[in-house]
């Protein structure tokens, strides 16, 4: 019984992930159709201070999901202190994200004049799709921060099974993925000529 | 999964991530770039996926569920970019 109610926690996460690969998928096309459509799409990132932001920002992620895969391997092993420390290493790696993502917004906000309805480059779509693809991934690397701060304090305080710190895990696995698409196609893409 | 494997799908993944920036530095042609990102993405999707979120120790069942589905929408999004295409030469 115990299995298959730890079976049907997973279905129901692999469901409500098959839905978000959806939404991230028509975000994504969305972006590419914008782009296609304008000829003189901006490439506002440096490489020098854009792009490396934003591979320092999926090395964290990838790094969180290796932390992750530690905490469930921990927690298959009985070690729920071992395994709540991976887990606390993988909520910093998220908040680590989260800062350096709204350091970039800001740049692009205050600096390079970007928002959603206007930019300087007269293609306001840039800033709406831009903030809405990036803001959405946001939102679920903070959703993602909160899940696994209470994963782990109910670890900690020795509640919840493996199979909880597994579903934790492929929801934060599949933000990792979501980003794997956004980094090249939204910030590679566009670096500056 | 062993933490050794683990850790040798990370390396990868950072191994290509090294690759996608290096192509952006050297200002690869964007179209060339374009198919190569693509390519690259899905490679560490598909590493992610299948190690990281255990889907190859899944049941054939769990891959069968969630492959087609998102493969088949994702192509049937695609079906708007000529449009997007169409646009962009008028606006020439």
């Amino acid at each position: 019984m115990t299995h298959v109610h730890a079976q049907s926690k997973q279905l129901g996460m692999w469901l409500f992930l098959i839905s978000d690969t959806l939404t991230f998928s028509t975000f994504l096309v969305c972006y590419a159709y914008a782009r296609l459509a304008n000829p003189n799409w901006p490439t506002p990132f440096e490489f020098s201070s854009g792009v490396l932001t934003a591979m320092l920002m999926t090395l964290i992620l990838l790094t969180s999901s290796l932390t992750m895969v530690f905490a469930v391997q921990s927690m298959r092993d009985g070690e729920r202190p071992v395994a709540t420390r991976w887990l606390a290493a993988t909520i910093l790696c998220g908040i680590a994200f989260i800062v350096l993502h709204a350091t970039e917004w800001r740049h692009l906000w205050q600096i390079e004049k970007v928002a959603t309805n206007s930019n300087p480059w007269g293609v306001p779509l840039f800033g709406a799709t831009f903030f809405a693809l990036t803001g959405l991934h946001m939102l679920h690397v903070a959703g993602g921060v909160i899940y696994l701060s209470v994963i782990a304090t109910a670890v900690a305080r020795g509640k919840f099974s493996t199979e909880d710190v597994e579903t934790s895990g492929i929801y934060w696995h599949f933000v990792d993925l979501v980003w794997m698409f956004i980094f090249p196609l939204v910030y590679l893409m566009s670096v500056k000529a | 999964m062993t933490r050794k494997l683990a850790l040798i799908v990370w390396l990868g993944l950072l191994a290509l991530t090294a690759v996608e920036v290096w192509l952006a530095y050297i200002h690869t042609p964007p179209l060339t770039m374009l198919i190569i990102l693509l390519f690259v993405s899905f490679g560490k999707a598909a590493l992610i996926a299948s190690y990281f979120m255990h889907l190859r120790y899944e049941p054939r069942a769990a891959f069968r569920l969630i492959i087609p589905v998102t493969v088949t929408f994702a192509l049937l999004l695609l079906g708007f970019l000529p449009d997007a295409m169409r646009l962009a030469e008028r606006r020439k």
